[in-house]
């Protein structure tokens, strides 16, 4: 990065060539311009490797989404026949459903109780620091590590949970291999790492909350519970909408832990049973070595995220709408 | 710190990464200091040359190998494609399984014609259909250089065999079950006698040897015929192979494990099975898993059904080697009779030479952690029978949906008839 900005500042540095006589207009020039441009030069490591690695990709996607690309062999041009196929194609479509849903079943649960850890945490307590940062414990620890442990805990013979829940019923449950159980096992994964980090987040919104706001309700007499519902939440939506969108965007990306839940299957279970559209997107480019029919896949991704994002944000908008 | 943002930084990491690797890979030809050469080669699993990489070397003062292995066949595969297609990246000298050969064979300009570095004076080391697999049709461009076959056999317990009262000796064992339906009428005897495991690992690796098996003993082919068309609804291997798997899992014989799985492992460890098909890579694979706890415990038996071939690779030199000569040299060693031997005695890979095959150190070469089991007078007695088997492109992904159907079945979440015709129309998909 430090390369790129003394790359492009060079030339200011050095100066044009210009006539020596007018010398001080010239520095008058150059100032102006240094006042004028340099921010922008000092933003542009950022945005030149975005362009890089993030905009250039994502149309080039869209190149090689219009042909029949074959890793090996010919790319023939075929225009949207692609976006056609994809949006009839039923793998596709079960791929969508299960993501949505194991987005909904890990994000619904996971913003709530980040919400409550959050206040929990906003209260006195004894070692606080220590107890705050253990929250992020989990975002901290390696996510293959994660869903090694979990789906060991989840395995159908030897897993914990079934050992516990051999004790009430049912035995040796494979939650692999129903859509309802491998959803459930998935979720609780999803929210053991990311609950704490968003209750981080809530936290430090919640103190920024000015504390003049919790002593005149106080003195008015609201309780707990009241001044959470009526001072906490309203003053946390911006936060919430912004975690909303931010869960709504990872949970569709949702993919290392459905696929290592299933030990790297990337059909997620036998009959598709918790293949997310990232997994979809995967398999098509990297088991069938269909490029234009992933990227294809991926631009749908795109949109459903899109989509998502902007009905989170106006549901939320208007839920808290009337609150202020 | 966002969740969008951490998996921007990851991709530049590994982006970063990714050109470290490619130039590092590009600069293996950045020997012009001095006159050594490195040549990379590329495996997967165990291919045991350990010892013979480091004989070469010190045959070839000038010569450095650098050998990058991936354990997952599945992992390997997409890389070394892409490593073709890319033009760069792939070893000098890259292992290539047989299911993805035909893939490359449609490519065969990807790859140095070894018959231009002398290899055509090979042609007797290797069994006839072996060596023809990595030749093009019309006999003029030689992708790749036989390595190993997967000769089959039968993988048992004695322990557990005991427990049931059947017999443990390998000889008798094997007189167990000529066929499969003497094989699932004693799985049904192990069944009455042992409550606490079952007879067979589970249905995927089942499925794939009984395919491999009654295929190369048929037809010849499995779910393409050799014109490339999908042929798994029609071909009688395909559907027998079903049938038998099916029979053996409604026998309530199958652990219901799906091989390279972590809980097909603890399912050696936890000894939740008694038998596995075992073509001869899988030997190292049994040893892997079960672990020391095991070592005289497992033993090998006759195969039921009769001789066949599953798995198996070739060394190919892709075009983009700067050092394809040496490269092409290298194969020539690694694949002759006398490695092929070596690489036997290390990992129990069944040579593809007739040579090897017949070479007293394979025949007498008794197996210590398989209860001095004689492994390749076994694996070798069949070997020479075997017939060529023809794979397809897409062979892999649609083996993959059988594999899924077989699953579900296992898991109770399909009736057979549904499973056998969502297998096909999955297959439709993949062929596509």
């Amino acid at each position: 990065m430090t390369i790129s900005i003394g790359s492009r500042t060079g030339p200011r540095a050095a100066g044009p060539p210009g006539p020596p006589a007018p010398r001080r207009r010239a520095r008058t020039v150059l100032a102006r311009w240094d006042v004028k441009f340099s921010p922008y030069l000092f933003v542009s490591p950022y945005y030149l490797l975005f362009f890089l690695f993030g905009l250039f990709p994502m149309g080039y996607t869209v190149w090689v989404a219009m042909h029949d690309w074959e890793l090996l062999g010919a790319h023939e041009f075929i225009g949207f026949e692609n976006f056609r196929l994809v949006l009839a194609d039923p793998q596709f479509w079960n791929s969508v459903r299960n993501t949505l849903a194991m987005f909904v079943i890990a994000t619904v649960p996971q913003l709530l109780l980040a919400l409550v850890l959050a206040n929990a945490l906003n209260q006195r307590m004894r070692a606080r620091t220590l107890v705050r940062m253990g929250v992020l414990v989990p975002m901290i620890t390696s996510i293959a590590a994660v869903a090694i442990v979990f789906s060991q805990l989840f395995s159908r013979d030897f897993g914990l949970v079934n050992w516990v829940l051999g004790w009430f019923g049912p035995e040796h449950l494979d939650w692999a291999a129903r859509r309802w159980t491998s959803w459930l096992a998935i979720s609780v994964m999803v929210d053991w790492r990311w609950t704490g980090y968003n209750a981080l987040i809530y936290l430090a919104a919640m103190q920024s909350i000015p504390r003049d706001l919790y002593e005149a309700a106080a003195i008015d007499g609201a309780s707990r519970a009241r001044q959470f519902w009526t001072i906490t939440l309203p003053m946390l939506r911006p936060t919430i909408i912004f975690t909303a969108i931010v869960s709504t965007i990872g949970g569709f990306q949702l993919f290392t832990e459905p696929l290592l839940f299933g030990n790297g299957d990337m059909a997620g279970g036998s009959l598709r049973q918790f293949q997310t559209v990232t997994m979809y997107m995967f398999e098509n480019a990297f088991r069938r070595f269909d490029y234009g029919y992933a990227s294809a896949v991926s631009w749908m991704l795109f949109m459903l995220i899109l989509a998502g994002s902007l009905l989170n944000f106006a549901w939320l908008r208007r839920v808290g709408g009337g609150a202020k | 710190m966002l969740r969008s943002h951490r998996r921007l930084a990851s991709g530049l990491v590994s982006a970063a990464v990714l050109a470290l690797g490619l130039s590092a890979c590009g600069g293996d030809g950045g020997s012009g200091s001095d006159s050594t050469v490195t040549l990379t080669v590329d495996t997967f699993s165990t291919f045991g040359y350990e010892e013979l990489f480091k004989q070469y070397e010190a045959d070839h003062p000038g010569i450095k190998i650098k050998h990058r292995n991936v354990v997952q066949l599945d992992e390997y595969l997409p890389r070394l494609e892409q490593w073709i297609a890319a033009g760069s990246g792939a070893g000098d000298v890259v292992a290539i399984e047989e299911g993805i050969l035909t893939k490359f064979m449609a490519h065969p300009d990807k790859f140095v014609n070894l018959l231009d570095y002398g290899a055509g004076s090979l042609q007797g080391n290797f069994l006839d259909w072996k060596w023809k697999q990595a030749l093009t049709p019309d006999g003029k461009y030689l992708v790749g250089l036989g390595t190993d076959i997967g000769g089959l056999a039968m993988c048992y317990r004695t322990d557990l065999f005991k427990k049931a009262g059947l017999p443990t000796d390998r000889d008798k064992v094997g007189k167990l079950w000529p066929t499969w339906d003497d094989y699932i009428a004693t799985g049904k005897k192990y069944a009455g006698a042992v409550k606490d495991s079952k007879f067979v690992d589970g249905s995927v690796n089942l499925y794939n040897t009984i395919l491999a098996q009654a295929a190369s003993q048929s037809v010849g082919y499995t779910f393409f015929d050799p014109s490339g068309k999908l042929v798994a609804g029609s071909n009688p291997a395909v559907k027998s192979a079903w049938d038998t798997t099916l029979k053996i899992q409604q026998a309530g014989l199958s652990a219901g494990l799906k091989s390279f799985e972590p809980s097909w492992g603890s399912g050696f460890k936890q000894a939740k099975f008694a038998t596995i098909a075992c073509p001869s890579w899988m030997l190292g694979v049994i040893k892997e898993n079960a672990g020391a706890g095991a070592a005289g415990k497992w033993d090998v038996a006759a195969i039921p059904g009769g001789s066949g071939s599953r798995g198996g690779s070739f060394l190919a030199v892709p075009k983009q080697s700067k050092h394809a000569e040496q490269a092409a040299e290298l194969a020539k060693y690694l694949t002759s009779v006398n490695s092929q031997i070596v690489a036997f005695k290390a990992r129990n890979n069944l040579p593809s030479s007739p040579q090897a095959l017949d070479d007293p150190a394979v025949k007498s070469f008794k197996n210590e952690y398989f209860s001095d089991a004689p492994v390749g007078e076994i694996y070798a007695a069949g070997a020479k029978a075997v017939k060529p088997l023809y794979l397809g492109a897409d062979n892999n992904p649609v083996g993959q949906r059988f594999e899924d159907a077989l699953l579900a079945l296992e898991q109770g979440r399909l009736a057979p008839g549904a499973a056998w015709k969502k297998a096909l129309a999955d297959a439709e998909r993949e062929a596509r």
